[in-house]
This record gives C-alpha cells, sequence and structure tokens, in this order.
C-alpha cells in the first residue's frame, strides 16, 4: 500500500522548490511545474523502479521517464533531486551560467536523471517508443513513462508516435497527459481546441485511462491500474486533469503563471501554504 | 596523372545497403529503420537477416529520429534511412534537439541526396543538407564518393560513439576505390598528387574531378586531386599541406555553394592560408526534373566547369 503521508511531505517540500527556484533567477515555469507535482512524485516514489543513486543513460533493467514537455523542468529537476539523483543544493543553480539544469532539461551538461533533452514540443512520446523498443530487443521487461502537455497535442508528431505505438503494440509504454487545459496564449479551448481527446487516442488505439491529477491517491491508483493493463499489445495512455498552479492559491485558476516568476511577497504567500518538511536546499 | 580503374559502375546507396547487411551481422546492437523507401535505401538483405532488428516507421520521419534517439537508451545503434531532403531539412529539429543536443548515437543514413536524384525533380534534390548538418554541433557529416567507400563509410559511422550524416546517392557511378578499404572519418584521401592547384571534391564529383585532372594534364596543368569525405570534422591539417604547395583551390561538390563543402575550406584558407578558390557548387537556385548528366550540366557541377575553374583559379595566383 502507498504511503499517502510520505507522498504529501515530498509533494509540499517539492512545491517549495518549484517556487524557489522559479523566485531566484525570476525565471521559469511554475504553473504547470504545480499541477504535475502530485503525479511525477508518486511516479518517482510509487510507481517506479529506477536506480536514482547509480544512474546510467542505457537504464537496463529498469523503468524510464521522459518529460516532454520540458519547460515543466522546476518539478522535475525537484523530483529527480528529492530522489536522490544529485544533491538538492544544486537546485540553487537553475537557470544559472555553467549549470547542469539548465531551463529546459538536457543531457549535454550531464545531469543525472535526464536522458533527452526536450523544450521544443512534442518529441518525448517518439523517443519514449524508441526506448521502448529497445527494452523489447534487451529482453528488459520494465516501462517506459512519457508525461507531455495538453497544448502540446497540437504538435503533429505526436500523432506520429501514437499511430505508431498502436500499429507496432509498444505495450511497455505509459504515456500521460497533463491536461490543465491551458496553454500561453490562453485556454486550449480558445487557442486550438483539442476536441474530444480521449476519443482521438482511442481511436489511434490507445487504452485510454483518466484521473485527477492532483489527488494523491488517485494518482496512485491509476498508476497501479496502467501498469497493470500494460504487456496487452496495446499502448496506455492516461489523461490527467490538473490545476495549474496547484497547491498555491493564487497560482490556481489562471494560465497567467505559466511561465512568470513570483516576486518576494508571492514567494513568502506560496511557502507559507506549503510547510517545509525535507529541508529547503 | 594517376590512372584510375573503375571496378565497376554502382550506386553508392548499393554500397550503404552492404555496409549495412555486414553490420547487421557482426554487430548485434546495430538495428535499422526506415521511412517507407526499404527497396530506395537497399535495406532489404539486412532486413531478411534480421527482422527483429528492423523498424519500419511509415511515412513519419520525425517519428522516426525520435525512435532513433530512443533506441539509442539501451545501447543500439540505429541507422534511420530515407531519402536526403527528408532525412535532413524536414526533421531539423528533431536532428537538433533529440539527437545531436542529446548526444545520440544515432547515424542518419540519407539516400538519393542532390541534383543525380534526377526526375522527381527539386522537391527531392536536396542541396542544402550538407550545411545544415554541418551547423549543428558535434555532428560529423560524411559524403562517400563510390559505391565501395560508401559501404567502408557505413561500418565507421557504426564503430563512432555520436550522431553521424552520411550522405549518399541514387545513380549508378564508376566505383573504383577499394572494396573493404579502411575508413578513417575526418581523413582526406589525396589521390593525385599534384604542384599547379588542388581540387578538393565529395561525393559523386571526386570521379568528375578525376576526369578533369586528366583533361588538364594534357593541357600541362599538374593537378593534385583531394578526396575530402568528411566535409566535418575536415581533415584541416591535409588541406593546409596541399594548399601550401599548391597556392590555389577548386571545391567541387553537389550542393549548394552556401553552407558546403567549399565554405569550409575556404573558412579554413581564410583563416590560416589565404589562397584563391573557386567554388564548383549549385549557386543558389532549387534543380528540376531531367537525367543526372543533364542536370550536373545545366547546374554547372560537370566535368567542364571543374576544368574551366581550374583554369581561372590558376590565372589568380
Amino acid at each position: 500500500m502507498a504511503d499517502i503521508q510520505k507522498l504529501e511531505k515530498i509533494v509540499s517540500q517539492v512545491r517549495r522548490d518549484i517556487v524557489r527556484m522559479v523566485h531566484q533567477n525570476n525565471s521559469g515555469h511554475p504553473g504547470g511545474s504545480l499541477g504535475c507535482t502530485e503525479f511525477l512524485v508518486t511516479l518517482y516514489n510509487e510507481a517506479m523502479e529506477h536506480s536514482a543513486k547509480s544512474f546510467s543513460m542505457d537504464g537496463k533493467n529498469e523503468d524510464l521517464f521522459f518529460l516532454s514537455n520540458g519547460h515543466i523542468s522546476p518539478v522535475f529537476y525537484s523530483v529527480l533531486g528529492r530522489a536522490g539523483y544529485f544533491p538538492v543544493k544544486e537546485m540553487s543553480t537553475f537557470r544559472s551560467l555553467n549549470s547542469r539544469m539548465q531551463g529546459h532539461p538536457t543531457p549535454h551538461e550531464g545531469l543525472p536523471g535526464v536522458r533527452v533533452a526536450s523544450g521544443s514540443l512534442g518529441q518525448g512520446l517518439s523517443v519514449a517508443m524508441g526506448a521502448a523498443q529497445a527494452k523489447k530487443l534487451n529482453g528488459d521487461n520494465k516501462l517506459v513513462y512519457v508525461l507531455m502537455g495538453d497544448g502540446e497535442q497540437q504538435e503533429g508528431q505526436v500523432w506520429e508516435a501514437a499511430m505508431y505505438g498502436a500499429a507496432k503494440n509498444v505495450d511497455n509504454v505509459i504515456a500521460t497527459i497533463d491536461y490543465n487545459s491551458a496553454q500561453i496564449d490562453g485556454s486550449t479551448d480558445e487557442v486550438l481546441s483539442l476536441g474530444n481527446l480521449k476519443a482521438k487516442w482511442e481511436a489511434f488505439g490507445w487504452k485510454v485511462l483518466e484521473m485527477n491529477g492532483n489527488v494523491l491517491s488517485e494518482v496512485v491508483t491509476t498508476l497501479e491500474k496502467a501498469k497493470s493493463l500494460t504487456g496487452k499489445a496495446q499502448p496506455i495512455l492516461i489523461i490527467m486533469t490538473t490545476q495549474m498552479g496547484n497547491g498555491v492559491d493564487f497560482m490556481m485558476g489562471t494560465h497567467k503563471w505559466h511561465g512568470v516568476a513570483p516576486n518576494d511577497e508571492q514567494l513568502k504567500s506560496a511557502l507559507a501554504q506549503n510547510p517545509e518538511t525535507l529541508g529547503d536546499y | 596523372m594517376k590512372k584510375f580503374e573503375i571496378l565497376n559502375i554502382k550506386d553508392t546507396r548499393s554500397g550503404f545497403g552492404e555496409g549495412l547487411t555486414e553490420l547487421g551481422r557482426s554487430n548485434p546492437n546495430v538495428v535499422a529503420l526506415c521511412a517507407d523507401l526499404i527497396g530506395s535505401l537497399k535495406m532489404d538483405e539486412f532486413i531478411k537477416e534480421n527482422p527483429e532488428r528492423f523498424f519500419q516507421i511509415g511515412i513519419a520521419e520525425a517519428n522516426m529520429m525520435g525512435i532513433a534517439a530512443g533506441l539509442t537508451i539501451g545501447g543500439k545503434i540505429p541507422f534511420a534511412g530515407t531519402f536526403a531532403n527528408f532525412a535532413s531539412g524536414r526533421v531539423y529539429d528533431q536532428i537538433r534537439q533529440s539527437i545531436a543536443y542529446s548526444g545520440k548515437n544515432v547515424k542518419i543514413a540519407a539516400s538519393h541526396a542532390g541534383l543525380t536524384l534526377g526526375e522527381d525533380g527539386a522537391t527531392h534534390q536536396i542541396l542544402e543538407d550538407i550545411g545544415l548538418m554541418k551547423m549543428l554541433p558535434g555532428m560529423v557529416v560524411i559524403n562517400p564518393c563510390d559505391s565501395n567507400q560508401t559501404k567502408a563509410a557505413t561500418i565507421a559511422a557504426a564503430a563512432y560513439d555520436g550522431p553521424v550524416y552520411l550522405r549518399f546517392g541514387r545513380p549508378k557511378v564508376p566505383n573504383f576505390t577499394a572494396l573493404n578499404q579502411k575508413f578513417e572519418i575526418g581523413k582526406a584521401v589525396v589521390l593525385n598528387e599534384g604542384t599547379d592547384v588542388t581540387i578538393f571534391a565529395t561525393g559523386h564529383l571526386v570521379w568528375k574531378a578525376i576526369l578533369a585532372g586528366e583533361i588538364l594534364e594534357q593541357q600541362g596543368i599538374s593537378v593534385e586531386i583531394i578526396n575530402i569525405h568528411t566535409i566535418k570534422p575536415l581533415d584541416a591539417q591535409a588541406v593546409l599541406a596541399s594548399v601550401r604547395k599548391t597556392k590555389c583551390v577548386v571545391t567541387a561538390e553537389e550542393h549548394q555553394m552556401n553552407g558546403g563543402l567549399g565554405d569550409s575550406i575556404a573558412q579554413l584558407l581564410a583563416r590560416e592560408f589565404p589562397a584563391p578558390i573557386e567554388f564548383v557548387a549549385v549557386n543558389d537556385k532549387f534543380g528540376e526534373s531531367g537525367t543526372e548528366e543533364q542536370l550536373m550540366t545545366k547546374y554547372g557541377i560537370n566535368t567542364p566547369n571543374i576544368v574551366e575553374a581550374v583554369q581561372k583559379v590558376i590565372k589568380r595566383k
């Protein structure tokens, strides 16, 4: 059974890390990061089998995760750091010169836990397909996870990879879409409606699950269910409804915190809402 | 002038196919991907012998580049093959982010490059790919001169750890380099030693340079001919050593003048040893339908153009 209290503690600390990282250089994407905090915390502390202490690029015989919507790097870095991939104090270098923590994630500077660069959208699902196929060739029965944004569904390459995954029975992939209904220029409905996203993915041949990504118990059980559905000749997609800015009241219910940093006062308020549980970096 | 024996007339893509087949037998980590062009890329034999190591992607080149990047995570050495146009320009950002910037060990197999693709016309005749690819940090760019060299380059690319753009073509051309030759990435090959001018040629233009050299010899001009099969990294030492001797240069390539081999040579010489230089390349034009010989003549990259460029550059010394 998942220890929800333990996950809650990590979530609180990760939220603090996110707003502090974005605040320190007045740069980064807090909204989407906060929305995906419960999901990534559950993935790395409950769902995935992975070896944080001995990172290898090949990742043989462990579960892999790819972040396709690379702009939510703050939550990715915090979750990796808190899982033990690197010392958490490195988060103080986020978006600074000579840092391994670039604005968007990359293996280029050798940050453990990152296996491919992302930022230019639409590419992560393809990379996940390749990594999943390599696992099959290697007789490695571990899984490949990938997270995409909802606005990212507007990129054509996503659908190339979706068609491929179903046609080639890539059943060791669990993809998730962060459906917070917002993108830079407004709501996804205003910018370019995604239509019936579930029906689209089902029509492409995927097994589709849905969950509220901001309820830890639901994330835990849905990921368990998704894992139980792997290996059945069909790729799995989770449409994850989230609230942008979740856990910081003034960042919720609006898309304006997509790529904006809080000021000193706002930081203070955000931190007051999320107690320090594991020690700030 | 040294005599070059034509072993047979063969397309460079067949050399790629042979190299891939050999890799299929010798290296279990080599895998191949194709975007609905198996026959054109000569992948049939590899696929027959290693069906589980072949990935048919369909007409989805962006997805193919991403899948190739993903396959390297897990230790595979993917050769992702399609026409050069769809293996470079169409998927530039995928190559840039998922392969080059991510430092992935992907080999991009780019066939039907340049004008000599022929009748399909300009939509398929990419003349910008060397430039696009050489600008990417860390990308190796190889354009072998004949079928045997393409086979050797394919095998060498698999042994090299890092992204490689391997460019080859469609038409049957003289196959004159040794079968199972040693291929060193980044090492220029001096085909003929001379004293009056150096011709640096790449790809299909290497044979044209040899033909030009024979004509120029009759005119009493001693031509050094160097095959630059690796445009990046450029063999600066070999280029400089030759130009210090001959004091003038002609470059020859099946590519735009902007961004090609000539650019790379000119940049090096401007820094290290300024010398008169003429460029045999396509000058800011799209191609069109035609036979390869017709097109090479119309767009100024055939043997007479090299001869003319040599005559001109020698006068500028």
